[in-house]
């Protein structure tokens, strides 16, 4: 188990290069269970990169991503056991076209944590009653509106029952009528308890919702501290340039 | 000028019908045999491994990059020279081993291209599930490569419907084949009109079902 004083994840040295592209450049944070940790920083930083080497969708070109006090290696095959703990919403949703709402969220329970099938939908139909998708059990994810799609897929997420969950910008593909719906739905998962790392340019959202705030720039951690230290007394320079930009 | 296109039509329509069956048996072989081989060689052309790229890649380049016809004579006059032990053989399976091979090619990427269209988004969202490699791709990339896959094996059986044409030369009983058998009766110009339309009909109707069969597959998206 990990208590209080265990990190969660933690990652040790992280660099990322991508051919010449140098995109992350040493980065050794740690991250605790329960934690909301919010990640800001201009376009092109390398946010979504350290996000996506926390379950190695990006392989670190070196340094180490340590979960639940193991290191993760791309190469074991407990890699998978350990996703499976690790819920990930993209951007672009990345839904299952090819299968219906209830499917989406079933299929890997069923398939890799071997859940009888009538426990998984039972389940499955908790989580959509939880965002308000029950009525849309049986249908195709192409009726869905971007909003709907993205609570989908939060939800698909949840099923797998992680330790924490990563968010790379999740809204920032939605029409702003549907932006609200989506945030409430990552607001109450961190008020319940669980551990969230969210890539976010809602910087109104981030203030409220975190613990601890992130400025990722130019692939390191540029200036990192409690919501109220970063967007009230940010002492980087390149902090209070960002800001000034995006409030 | 002599007879009539239909007066010959109705005299030898059992030769012209034993050979479209001759073709279509042909092109199905090819294209069945071949989408097995031609799905080997594109998780070959989709690895990693740059060895077994590197073969796949070649093999896939020669194929496509060759004409049938120089294939199929290789194959009916290089593959018994080669190796004597093979010359019992009837010789009509070399043709058919050029055609297979062919095919495999052609199909090989029309399956790598299947895959590949299918959003990268898609294997990041299965395998950041905890997803294995082998349930991402038989439960999530492959249900929706087959509605790109589907189509265009239905292109290949129909351009391999045509290409079948050259195995006559090989005294192949196929549709291409009647000409040579009609032409030893002083009909020269007759049968190549009525092989023409005989192709043309096959042709427009399996075109005519490929397209409903892709309307059908699209509008689940
Ligand atoms: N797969 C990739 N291949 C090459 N370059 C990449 C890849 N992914 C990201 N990059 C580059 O890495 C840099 C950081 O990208 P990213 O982590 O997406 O930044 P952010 O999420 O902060 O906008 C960018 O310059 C981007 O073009
Ligand atoms: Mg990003």
């Amino acid at each position: 188990m990990i208590d209080d004083k265990t990190p969660l994840i933690e990652t040790v040295d992280l660099h990322k290069d991508f051919g010449q592209l140098k995109v992350l450049k040493g980065i050794s944070e740690k991250i605790y269970k329960g934690e909301v940790v919010t990640i800001i920083g201009p376009s092109g930083g390398g946010k979504s990169t350290f996000l996506r080497c926390l379950n190695l969708l990006e392989i670190p070109t070196s340094g180490k991503v340590i979960f639940e006090s193991e290191e993760l290696d791309a190469k074991a095959t407990d890699l998978n056991r350990h996703r499976q703990k690790i819920g990930m919403v993209f951007q672009l949703f990345n839904v299952f076209p090819h299968l219906k709402v209830i499917d989406n969220i079933t299929l890997a329970p069923i398939l890799e944590k071997k859940i009888p099938k009538e426990q998984a939908e039972a389940k499955a139909m908790e989580l959509l009653k939880m965002v308000g998708l029950e009525d849309k059990a049986q249908e195709y994810p192409r009726k869905l509106s971007g909003g709907q799609k993205q609570r989908l897929a939060i939800v698909r997420a949840l099923a797998m029952e992680p330790d924490v969950m990563l968010f790379d910008e999740p809204t920032s593909a939605l029409d702003p009528e549907m932006v609200k719906g989506v945030l409430e739905v990552i607001q109450n998962l961190a008020e319940s308890g669980m551990t969230c790392v969210i890539v976010t340019h809602e910087m109104g959202f981030a203030k409220k919702i975190s613990d601890r705030v992130l400025f990722i720039d130019d692939g390191i951690v540029a200036e990192s501290g409690t919501p109220e230290e970063l967007f009230e007394h940010p002492k980087n320079p390149r902090t209070q340039e960002f800001l000034s930009q995006v409030l | 000028m002599g007879e009539s296109i239909f007066s010959v039509l109705y005299k030898y329509w059992p030769i012209f019908l034993r050979g479209l069956l001759g073709t279509l048996e042909y092109a199905s072989i090819a294209v069945a045999i071949g989408t097995v081989l031609g799905a080997l060689i594109a998780v070959l052309r989709l690895s990693k491994n740059k060895v077994l790229y590197g073969i796949s890649s070649v093999y896939v380049n020669v194929l496509r990059g060759t004409p049938l016809l120089v294939q199929m004579y290789i194959a009916y006059f290089f593959i018994p020279m080669a190796i004597p032990a093979l010359n019992s053989i009837d010789k009509v399976y070399y043709v058919m081993l050029a055609l297979i091979l062919n095919s495999s090619a052609y199909v090989a990427e029309i399956i790598r291209g299947g895959i590949n269209s299918v959003d990268k988004g898609q294997t990041e969202a299965a395998r950041s599930l905890g997803m294995t490699a082998s349930h991402t791709m038989f439960r999530i990339v492959f249900p929706q490569a087959i509605k790109n896959i589907l189509p265009s094996l239905g292109n290949e059986y129909i351009a391999m419907i045509k290409e079948t044409s050259l195995a006559g030369t090989f005294m192949l009983y196929e549709l291409m084949y009647t000409r040579t058998l009609l032409a030893n009766k002083f009909l020269v110009w007759q049968p190549l009109f009525i092989i023409a339309g005989i192709y043309l009909i096959v042709t427009l109707v399996l075109s005519a079902i490929v397209k409903k069969m892709e309307r059908k597959l699209s509008v689940s998206d």
